[in-house]
């Protein structure tokens, strides 16, 4: 009785090939690697400089702390793909040649750095004052305080937000197929245009990033509760 | 009546006060919290600064562990300046390196404990002598056992802060401090925070440390009768300044000026 709403051709024609997936699955998995490759090289420079940069604006040098909150904020307010292109097109012009490897991740790590510098700076003034008070009262130094008892006590209400952006690098690499660097996207590209067969590449890497994003929630709230407990709080 | 803060300070220790207020003020903005604060403090003594809300005495400790900057005159400690530094005889306001060799004669206990939360209790004592005083851990270890034990935690020492009660917290706060081995020590309303059942567990312990160290204390506090057991002074504060000080016997039981004897009657009715 349906029968007039399953009219063949009112669907497209997807003529999925076993074969032909299992050939290309290698490459993709291969490509994969380089994904998570470059996500996580992103991900560690953001980790580090992110805190460099919360810190220094916090600083007491009413110059630095202007500095880097406008480059925060304009770094934040340009398009990620504009400074890709940037650093590897106009890098050569002014003596600085990058392979598409090295300055796509170095590009990315500083974009999610100004990120993640929120996110710490976020968890740093949730530290309560009296904490800075206990540990001005123990004569301790501001390195020390910092390293001490603030950073370790900021850290576990960053997580969350320090995990929403491992996920945004992760879904932000294909960005760097545009200057050449091989993973998912610029592999699924290739094998596409090599085949004219464009249906199992890109789904399959829908696919692959489906399953690396997905547990990557549950994983990161883990996380958090091992580390507050670690910590005993 | 005339103005009892002007009268030169009955000092009880030998000599040099300890800890010396000379005409210091602290403002916010419009707002004068204390204006030409003289204030001297004998060591071994233990005075308790009493006054409602509003009237600085919170301040005066803060000044005193550097927690708060004074806008004009000179605090000093063990009879060297604390809030400046002596060059060529001229007093010129402190760097953050001399506030940080100066600041290590006192300590301080607050309201709400600020325990640091990531750490057992024994860790929290050990921090300061292990990472500022330069000990070795089983020293500053043996330390803090030691004084973990003086006020009655040594059986909780591995415990994080969460796991214990108010005044379990306050008790390791008041070991943390004095595990720096400070000259003088501040206690800043440290039974206001507390559930009264658990008060005197933290009284007990500072009335331990009146009778049996020789340690100079300012405390804060909203407990009169702990107030007049232990202390050898109370200064009342009333609006910034020292409206009347003296021993607790005379200043409790035979106050002289009305605004003292109007605090000390609002307290006792609140009671």
């Amino acid at each position: 009785m349906f029968d007039w709403l399953f009219k063949d051709e009112w669907f497209p024609k997807f003529d999925w090939n076993w074969g032909y997936t299992w050939e290309i699955i290698p490459r993709l998995l291969e490509a994969t690697l380089n994904t998570i490759i470059a996500a996580g090289a992103g991900y560690a420079i953001a980790l580090v400089f992110g805190l460099f940069l919360a810190l220094a604006q916090r600083s007491k040098s009413r110059a630095l702390t202007f500095i880097v909150r406008e480059l925060v904020e304009f770094v934040r307010s340009t398009p990620l793909l504009l400074q890709i292109f940037f650093i590897f097109y106009v890098g050569p012009q002014v003596g600085i040649t990058l392979s598409p490897w090295v300055s796509g991740m170095i590009t990315i790590g500083l974009h999610y750095s100004c990120y993640l510098s929120e996110v710490y700076r976020g968890g740093i003034e949730s530290v309560p004052k009296g904490q800075w008070e206990a540990a001005t009262a123990l004569n301790m130094s501001t390195l020390q305080t910092y390293k001490r008892v603030v950073i370790p006590q900021a850290i576990p209400p960053a997580i969350p937000g320090m995990g929403n952006y491992l996920v945004g690098i992760f879904k932000d690499t294909p960005m760097l197929s545009v200057i050449g660097v091989a993973e998912l996207i610029h592999t699924a590209n290739a094998i596409g245009s090599e085949t004219w067969r464009y249906l199992e590449a890109y789904t399959l890497v829908g696919i692959i990033f489906l399953a690396l994003s997905l547990p990557a929630a549950g994983f990161i709230r883990a996380f958090e509760s091992f580390v507050r407990r670690k910590l005993g709080m | 009546m005339e103005d009892m803060s002007a009268y030169p300070l009955e000092i009880s220790g030998d000599g040099t006060p300890m800890v010396s207020f000379q005409k210091v003020r602290k403002a916010y903005g419009p707002l004068v919290v204390l204006d030409n604060l003289d204030l001297e403090v004998a060591t071994g003594e233990m005075v308790s600064i009493i006054g409602p809300s509003g009237s600085g005495k919170t301040t005066v400790l803060r000044m005193l562990m550097t927690l708060e900057q004074i806008n004009a005159g000179v605090i000093y400690v063990d009879g060297r300046p604390l809030t400046h530094m002596d060059k060529a005889g001229v007093l010129v306001e402190a760097t953050p390196k001399h506030l940080r060799a100066r600041r290590s004669d006192i300590g301080m206990c607050f309201q709400h404990f600020n325990l640091f939360p990531h750490m057992t209790a024994i860790q929290n004592c050990m921090e300061g002598p292990v990472h500022v005083l330069g000990l070795t851990k089983a020293e500053a270890r043996d330390r803090s056992e030691e004084l973990l034990e003086l006020v009655g935690m040594i059986e909780k020492k591995d415990q994080h802060p969460s796991r214990l009660s108010g005044g379990q917290q306050q008790r390791v706060a008041i070991a943390r401090a004095l595990a720096m081995r400070p000259k003088v020590m501040l206690f800043d309303e440290v039974t206001s925070a507390l559930d009264p059942e658990v008060i005197g567990e933290v009284t007990n312990v500072i009335r331990k440390l009146v009778s049996e160290h020789n340690l100079t204390m300012l405390m804060v506090t909203h407990q009169m009768g702990f107030a007049r057991d232990i202390s050898d002074r109370v200064c009342f504060f009333y609006d910034g300044k020292i409206e009347e000080q003296g021993r607790p016997a005379d200043l409790f039981g035979n106050p002289k000026r009305e605004r003292t004897q109007q605090f000390l009657s609002a307290v006792k009715e609140a009671v």
